[in-house]
């Protein structure tokens, strides 16, 4: 189990600028922190072994801490609500409840914690339609509806309370009736208690508590909430929907409109705007959907519906425990602040690497003498990963895996700690796929020393700590390099990339927003040199949210590996209004970008490449320079080879330049390395890499018309072989003499 | 219909999985671990990493995660597929309701 735990407000920082790290000690008083530079993560005694500098700072020393904790679950909160309790009022509603059946799901509440007073309105008892009123003075009664409601069908709910009779009209009525199914309910009737007028701000999908946190949450769709003085019929709320009486109107919550944003529109004369807390999930479709438009940006009214989660979780708000700001002589690079709360035993780990990069100067002007190298860091991977724990919730992960899946403290700790929320491959805890990612939360899997249950037999490594071996690699052969992140890339585009001769790229970039996508693809075509250094790369297209820093957005649309997939016409992103889904199917494939596109995924063991067709061609000299192997990468911490977890190939219908040589491609691979869903159409009954020679890595260089280069290595695991024999090794002397080459100015030719 | 496992039948990978608990396997292991694999009450065996690269476990993740983990306190193991030996046991066991009374390494 973890004792420790934290996360940093950012990923990149900037000389000069300030970093905050926030931290839960879940033993004793206080930590120790130092600032590392982080140099090799991985611990297998195969390997080189950990490898940290110290960085003297000024946050070195003891620092006082304690536990902190997530309140996680989004819902709506709207400041400034008259007391509902004062008159007699008709709350009208379309629901789609996931969960039905957990008791206490809040729709609408506003209510004291502190006094027992107000009125919740929910779903209880298996999912009847309820509503709970308290008067403040220790009576507190709850009503509801005669029968529960079903999963996943639409639900036209009306609850009318008239608190000077204490009386209270309920009805819940599905959408699409069913024969031999009885789902309607209502009640009519008297409550034993009267509702206490409450002066507090209105929520929606969750309710205060007495602790200062919002609980009680609903997970489901939401869609058109309305309020209205007075009481109203449940027959008329189609007409109330589309014509409402204006002097009635309390609050009448549009949905559809401002998607993109954090807040919910009031479109009544109260302009009581609701505020979104921890990102539930938008532009999805409302219980008017009909299929006859797939985007909301072009019908925002059939897209009303906001989908909440339980456990959704935007910022985990932790108090500052300490913070750096970061020297201007601090070279560019991956650091992390190791923070310790006493010594690790077989039963507890208590110290942690929160990992962040330094990158340059954030002024242009400031950035002179930069090193031709830079060091493209896969945050968006890394926050799209971020607590993957697929190995708690898919039961078919040890298939998947070949072999036992192994938890560490890190793991353990996820385990009882749902509350940190996965990553965007898991699902919610009502089964819907998890769109959403922030890195303002503790990330455990990136972080040093955190080996994974997915990163091949051996050393277990997967992302952020598979791209420690190309870091000690550049650190080993001198390599002088600055570091960008995925978001810099976002955010300042071409600009940064524009003062560096050669991108290498992590183990596996797979997250890429379309203004990265359009960056790279402009400094390639401008000269660049880029040393894809993994597989799987620019496979899926993410969106960033506009106004809240530091999360993005997948929608798993169509095709492609997906452990959910988003519901038909779901397909969009709520951020930009972008169609979602790989970028293969949005006509941008990787091999567009890097030469090579994804082919095929195993998890067990890894294999070696053979010299392939080009590997004579003079054009490549300079990459065999020293190497007369007739076998490549045979050896490695990541399942014993340099071909291994998730491949790619030159596929030039797909986009590959016709002029991308084959240096190399693996084989022997195991069963278990298979064809990916978007190779086939008909399922082949020969998928494995034992039996399907498409299976297979191609080792790939082409010169770019511009004087520039790519070259690619098509495996995840090949920065896992770096290091072998005391990096003495074809794998090793490859990538440098590619490096080399790629430093020099002299352009290639065209 | 899903393959039945057969004692007399599958017998005869109980040596290959030995040899090599994890790697490539020949499709009739292959098979046999699809099935072995695959616990139909949704419980899942896990390996417990107590210290990187020294010492494991194992647990038992139950099917609702809001039931705690059940962590062995042994057999301790000093490999991977030392555990993932002991797990084949269990499971041959539990399907053919044979024993296989054979050492991870001889």
């Amino acid at each position: 189990m973890l004792r420790i735990i934290g996360y940093p407000d950012r990923y990149s920082v900037a000389p000069g600028e300030t970093i905050a790290f926030k931290l839960s000690v879940e033993e004793g008083d206080g930590f120790d922190a130092r600032l590392v530079r982080v140099v090799h993560g991985d611990c297998n005694p195969e390997g080189p072994g950990l490898k940290f500098v110290h960085v003297p700072s000024a946050v070195d020393g003891r620092h006082p801490g304690g536990r902190q904790r997530i309140d996680a679950g989004s819902f709506m909160v709207v400041d400034g609500m008259p007391a509902l309790a004062k008159g007699a009022f008709t709350f009208f509603a379309m629901i789609w409840p996931t969960r039905p059946t957990v008791a206490d799901q809040t729709m609408l509440a506003q209510w004291d914690p502190q006094r027992q007073a107000g009125i919740r309105i929910a779903l209880s008892d298996g999912g009847r339609l309820s509503v709970t009123l308290g008067d403040g003075a220790g009576a507190v009664a709850t009503v509801a509806a005669n029968r529960p409601m079903l999963e996943r069908q639409w639900y036209s709910l009306r609850v009318a309370i008239d608190p000077a009779r204490r009386r209270v009209l309920l009805d819940q009525r599905p959408l699409q009736p069913y024969a031999q199914t009885a789902d309607a309910g209502s009640f009519s009737g008297v409550a034993a208690a009267l509702p206490g007028a409450v002066d507090g701000p209105v929520y929606l999908a969750g309710s205060p508590e007495a602790d200062g946190s919002v609980g009680r949450h609903f997970d489901g769709k939401i869609d058109g909430p309305m309020l209205l003085a007075g009481i109203y019929p449940a027959e008329e709320h189609h007409a109330l929907l589309r014509d409402p009486p204006d002097a009635a109107i309390i609050a009448r919550w549009d949905f559809a409109q401002e998607i993109p944003g954090t807040s919910a529109v009031d479109t009544g004369p109260g302009g009581h705007h609701g505020r979104l807390v921890h990102l539930p999930a938008r532009g999805m479709k409302g219980w008017n959907w009909t299929g006859e438009e797939h985007s909301w940006t072009r019908k925002p009214e059939h897209y009303g519906a906001i989908h909440f989660h339980s456990d959704d979780l935007y910022d985990a708000g932790w108090e500052t425990s300490v913070a750096l700001t970061i020297p201007a002589d601090l070279r560019s690079g991956p650091y992390a602040l190791h923070v310790s709360c006493g010594e690790s035993d077989e039963t507890a780990t208590r110290e942690d690497y929160l990992a962040f990069f330094v990158r340059p100067p954030r002024s242009s002007a400031q950035r002179k003498n930069r090193p031709p190298v830079l060091l493209l860091a896969p945050t968006c991977s890394y926050m799209a990963y971020a607590n993957h724990a697929e190995h708690i919730t898919a039961r078919l992960a040890e298939r998947q895996m070949g072999r036992l899946l192994t938890f560490g403290h890190a793991d353990l700790w996820m385990y009882d700690h749902p509350e940190v929320c996965a990553s965007l491959y898991d699902s919610h805890i009502d089964g819907s796929g998890i769109c959403y990612s922030s890195r303002l939360r503790p990330n455990l899997n990136m972080s040093p020393r955190y080996h994974s249950w997915l990163g091949g037999h051996g050393s277990g490594l997967y992302q952020y700590n598979a791209d420690t071996h190309l870091f000690d690699w550049l650190d080993h052969r001198g390599v002088d390099y600055d570091v960008i992140t995925d978001e810099d890339l976002h955010e300042e585009g071409i600009e940064l990339l524009k003062d560096y001769r050669v991108v290498i790229t992590g183990t596996h970039p797979e997250y890429h927003s379309t203004p990265m996508w359009d960056a790279m693809k402009a400094w390639i075509d401008g000269g660049g040199r880029l040393m894809y250094m993994g597989g799987n790369g620019w496979y899926w297209r993410i969106a960033f949210h506009r106004e809240l820093p530091g999360v993005i957005e997948v929608r798993r649309a169509e095709d492609g590996i997906r452990t959910w997939a988003a519901e038909p016409g779901e397909y969009h992103h709520s951020f930009t209004g972008e169609y979602g889904g790989i970028w293969r199917r949005i006509g941008r494939a990787p091999n567009v970008i890097c030469g090579v596109g994804f082919i095929a995924q195993g998890f067990d063991v890894s294999s070696y490449y053979r010299r392939g067709p080009d590997a004579d061609n003079p054009r490549a000299a300079f990459i065999f320079e020293g190497v007369r192997d007739e076998i490549i990468g045979d050896f490695g911490l990541i399942g014993g080879g340099a071909a291994g977890i998730e491949l790619d190939c030159i596929t030039t219908s797909l986009g590959s330049p016709p002029n991308m040589l084959r240096l190399a491609s693996s084989e022997a691979h195991s069963p278990m390395m298979l064809l990916v869903n978007e190779e086939f159409g008909v399922v082949p009954p020969n998928l494995g890499g034992d039996q399907n020679e498409r299976v297979r890595a191609d080792l790939a260089f082409g010169e770019t018309p511009a004087g520039g280069a790519l070259f690619a290595t098509a495996s995840i695991a090949w920065c896992g072989s770096l290091s072998h024999n005391n990096y003495e090794n074809n794998v090793s002397r490859l990538t440098w003499n590619v490096l080399k080459r790629f430093i020099d100015p002299t352009p290639f030719a065209v | 219909m899903v393959y039945k496992i057969e004692a007399q039948a599958d017998r005869q990978y109980i040596e290959e999985f030995r040899r090599k608990p994890i790697g490539v396997h020949s499709p009739g292991l292959q098979r046999l671990l699809n099935i072995l694999r695959h616990d139909p009450g949704g419980s899942q065996v896990i390996l417990v990493c107590r210290r990187p690269f020294a010492e494991w476990v194992l647990g038992h993740m139950p099917p609702n995660r809001a039931d705690p983990i059940q962590i062995e306190d042994g057999p301790v193991f000093t490999s991977r597929e030392e555990a993932e030996w002991e797990v084949f046991r269990r499971r041959w066991r539990a399907h053919t309701g044979e024993d296989i009374n054979l050492p991870f390494r001889d």
